[in-house]
């Protein structure tokens, strides 16, 4: 279902066609990663360490380099020592002597699966042999998994050289603790003097996986001349750049970057993990190097999201207005500094409109994966935790849900709990229509067959959305289609929702547009695929290329007229003298006439726009949960949006129903179990269960379109947002259900049948 | 070096002869020696289904049957899915549908899906939910998917 905002007002956008690159994905044809072939290739493998914590004594690869096959062998002995040094990368920054620490391991490592040496032979199975041959001796350490021991006095620390902060403080001695910061706004303690009702909680979440199905992949060459070239499947060819030039303490235009179709990343290939190892391997060989990483390295030593502990509170007056909100939200960076519980700070009390606020966030180091982006991320963990506090609440004063949320909804001028005002928001046209739903209007049976028990949750959940830059380029063809170059790539349907903004503009067929996603070499620097950025901030810079073609060929027109530029009207496709209307031609016909009045015409722009606007998701669950055995299956599922305007429907709809896919499997099933070794012990998707096509019903979904003002065609990011209220609605159902709260994710049968058991 | 292995088999309806190491995996060998890089590796132990082949009418697990195993064998693979310049309808369907976001799982429900109709012409949304269980996605939440085999199957 799609609200009507945008019928009638566009040719292109709001019309479903096929994506360009579809033809090539339905028949095997598209090149990923791990399909790039080059003449001379080596494989490589990776050895890795055991154990979650412990420094390295000694790395023989003596034996490993004498076997026959292979070419090379490296260690951290093998990089250069790269600078301690913060830079951005669009979603999230790096610093280049723990990025090169984490692709391969120094003096200790830090997770289990953390790289300590990686070889380069004939096949792969000579490379794994060889790396299986390299004898690695360590000194075990005590690992430190969870968040409240590691900041513990006296906890293992996992990073001797980190300096951590404490509201600005240096710390002082070794610690865990990269950052702890504060949002304070009004007084907290005269909002909850005037409540009369306050609920706080505790809330822990477990570390969990983005699940894309493509392992990461990277082939590398290192020539002659010192440059490097990249290929691999990446949601930024230009961060994938930065990375490996700072590991490898190069300048960034001596490493070109080739991004090849992408299987998934969710956040999680914005880091580089193989590259500057296979460029080094390179290096050493001569020879072309591709790594593929296993499936158990992904979960082990890629990027996952953090575990939480967090602890909320909210006061409430008897109508309903809330008074008053706390939130102390500590998160597992993984091994390095950076979780982003910055981001659950922007969003934990965004929703709402509250007049005092406090939000305290801490970023904890401990012996796990340095953790990545991951759709919202941090958001998730905010929302479960806010949203099972706002839910109780509602139920203590007797309140419906979406109406109290509608009450104290943030909207356009409210100030958020971080600082910056509200521009135009769809916060309560978001909750109106999930209350005018179907399904919230429909009733919903509380006993299902076989003593089933059946429960229904609502939440609600806010991301900001980023902008960043992106360029483009178009230029037409004599037969009148164009051709437009962009750099982000495209992992859902971002080549079409990108190529239909530029043919509204043009006023030509979105078939007609042939979108290509280029190497850093040829479009101007773009920002990852990543918050939510890419129709938002790549369709603006293709809104503006393809003006700079009209622009052109208004003046084409005008030579072919011999009449001055603005005499020309442009609408709809067609070129039309003002003075003279018998003088018309469409693009096709204009195009057709470029080499007779001045040769090609070539479009471009290069945006770094700041109205990416926020996005909310409101989202309603059905639950039936069998007593016996705590297992719950989710029997109905709607998501409502505010997406600004849909440029292609069925992909907003798409990424709406993916994110909703993976917030029920973090709700119910998905977590790292650590061993007491700190080692994670579910490492395989047997294990670690994402949700099948059997585990989901229908996903409903109910776009709404508030334009965003920030965007010519009022485009919002689409991509994060819906992934934010899963956890919360799941938890509020199972609660209507059964009458238990559950504060820990996973829900699992084990979770409900213990609480169940200790509600008697 | 272990001696290699001769295979002669029927892949995408043509007569295939080569040689491969008895320990490669039917995946590597159609990705590796035979240059058909359309089915997908996405964990290499059977939990995902990014590998699906069709194998003597049978739907597996490519990464778990060794290249050897399909001498005297009929493959289909993404490759052979497609007419000559004609999809199959569940290809077409599964574009109008927009049932692929990064693709990387496409192949693999492809084949299993085409498998399915074949068996059964007008299965229940239940029963393709079952069938494609083996399949993991973790883009789409299996909608559109779910969807777009509903089409193929009504088109036939
Ligand atoms: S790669 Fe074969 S099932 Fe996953
Ligand atoms: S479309 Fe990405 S895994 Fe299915």
């Amino acid at each position: 279902m799609v609200t009507e905002t945008t019928k009638g007002k566009y040719n292109v956008i709001g019309t479903r066609p096929i994506r360009h690159d579809g033809y090539d994905k339905v028949t095997g044809r598209a090149i990923y990663g791990a399909d790039v072939k080059l003449p001379g290739l080596l494989q490589g493998a990776v050895l890795r360490s055991p154990h979650a914590h412990a420094r390295i004594k000694s790395i023989d690869t003596s034996a490993a380099k004498a076997m026959a096959g292979v070419h090379a062998v490296i260690t951290h002995a093998d990089f250069p020592a790269a600078e301690a040094k913060l830079v951005d990368l669009g979603e999230g920054a790096v610093n280049f002597h723990y990025a090169s620490n984490n692709v391969m391991a120094a003096e200790k490592v830090l997770y289990k699966g953390h790289p300590v040496a990686a070889v380069a032979a004939v096949d792969k199975n000579t490379a794994l042999e060889a790396a299986a041959a390299i004898k690695v001796e360590y000194e075990v350490l005590t690992p430190v998994t969870r968040v409240l021991d590691a900041m513990k006095p006296g906890a293992p620390i996992v990073l001797e050289d980190l300096e951590g902060q404490d509201l600005g403080e240096k710390i002082v001695g070794p610690t865990n603790q990269a950052n702890h910061f504060r949002h304070e706004f009004g007084d907290v303690d005269k909002g909850f003097a005037e409540a009369d009702v306050i609920v706080e909680h505790d809330f822990d979440t477990a570390m969990v996986h983005q699940g894309y199905i493509e392992p990461h992949n990277a082939t590398a060459t290192w020539d002659e001349e010192g440059r490097i070239t990249v290929w691999t499947s990446t949601q930024g060819a230009f961060a994938a750049r930065r990375q490996v030039a700072g590991i490898l303490r190069t300048s960034d235009s001596n490493v070109k970057v080739i991004p090849l179709e992408i299987g998934g990343g969710f956040g999680g290939k914005i880091p580089t993990y193989l590259e500057p190892l296979a460029a080094i391997l390179s290096r050493e060989t001569g020879r072309p190097v591709k790594l593929l990483m296993e499936r158990s390295s992904v979960f082990e030593a890629s990027g996952p999201t953090p575990g939480s502990w967090m602890n909320v509170k909210v006061g409430v007056k008897k109508d309903g207005t809330i008074t008053a909100a706390t939130a102390d939200l500590r998160f597992d960076a993984g091994a390095y500094p950076g979780s982003p519980v910055g981001a659950a700070a922007m969003c934990v009390f965004s929703a709402y409109d509250i007049p005092n606020t406090r939000i305290d966030g801490y970023d904890i180091v401990v012996n796990k994966p340095k953790t990545a982006a991951y759709r919202a991320p941090g958001a998730t963990h905010a929302a479960f935790a806010m949203e099972s506090v706002v839910d109780e609440i509602c139920e203590k004063i007797g309140m419906d849900p979406l109406e109290f949320r509608i009450k104290n909804g943030a909207k356009e001028g409210t100030r958020r709990a971080d600082g910056p005002i509200h521009p135009r928001i769809g916060a309560i046209e978001t909750h109106q229509a999930a209350m005018a739903s179907d399904h919230w209007q429909s009733k919903l049976e509380k006993n299902g067959p076989d003593g089933k028990l059946r429960g229904r949750g609502v939440a609600t959940g806010y991301w900001f959305n980023i902008g960043l830059k992106s360029a483009v380029t178009i230029s037409v063809n004599e037969d009148g289609t164009v051709a437009l170059t962009e750099g982000s790539t495209d992992i859902g349907g971002s080549r079409a929702s990108i190529a239909m903004q530029a043919a509204e503009v043009l006023g030509i067929p979105v078939e007609s547009v042939r979108p290509h996603v280029a190497d850093t070499e040829s479009i101007g620097y773009t920002d990852v695929t990543g918050g939510s950025r890419t129709t938002y901030a790549t369709g603006y810079a293709a809104h503006d290329a393809a003006q700079d073609v009209v622009s052109q060929l208004r003046e084409r027109a005008a030579k072919l007229w011999d009449v001055d530029p603005e005499e020309i009207e442009f609408a709809n496709g067609s070129y039309q003298s003002k003075s003279d209307p018998e003088l018309r031609l469409t693009h096709k016909e204009l195009a057709s006439r470029l080499g007779s009045t001045g040769g090609p015409v070539v479009g471009s722009a290069s945006v770094d726009p700041e109205g990416a606007g926020g996005a909310y998701s409101t989202q309603i669950a059905d639950v039936e949960i069998d007593p016996e055995t705590g297992k719950t299956d989710v029997i109905r599922f709607t998501i409502v949006q505010d997406v600004g305007t849909a440029i292609h429907p069925s992909y907003v709809e798409g990424q709406m129903q993916g994110a909703v896919a993976q917030g029920i499997g973090w709700a119910l099933n998905e977590e790292y179990f650590f061993n007491d070794d700190g080692a994670m012990v579910n490492s395989s998707f047997l294990d670690y269960r994402m949700p099948t096509s059997l585990d989901l019903p229908e996903i409903e979904t109910i776009i709404v379109e508030v334009p965003n003002p920030g965007h010519p065609f009022g485009v919002r990011g689409v991509g994060e947002v819906p992934i934010v209220p899963p956890v919360a609605t799941i938890a509020n159902a199972i609660h209507d259900a059964l009458g238990i709260r559950l504060r820990e994710t996973p829900m699992n049968p084990g979770r409900i049948r213990a609480a169940l058991d200790e509600k008697g | 070096m272990v001696e290699k292995v001769r295979v002669r088999a029927t892949l995408n309806g043509e007569p295939v002869d080569f040689l491969v190491a008895p320990y490669i995996s039917l995946l590597d060998t159609l990705r590796d020696e035979l240059g058909l890089t359309g089915t997908k590796e996405g964990c290499n132990d059977g939990n995902c289904g990014a590998c699906t082949v069709n194998l003597d009418g049978r739907i597996v697990d490519s990464c778990c049957v060794l290249g050897a195993e399909i001498d005297g064998s009929t493959v289909e693979t993404i490759e052979g899915m497609a007419e000559p310049g004609r999809l199959h309808p569940l290809q077409q369907t599964f574009l109008e549908e927009a049932a692929l976001q990064c693709g990387i799982c496409t192949p693999g429900f492809l084949v299993s899906a085409k498998a399915l109709l074949e068996k059964e012409p007008h299965p229940s949304e239940e029963r393709i939910r079952f069938w494609l269980a083996g399949n993991l996605c973790r883009c789409t939440g299996y909608d559109k998917i779910i969807k777009a085999v509903q089409k193929a199957a009504e088109l036939a």
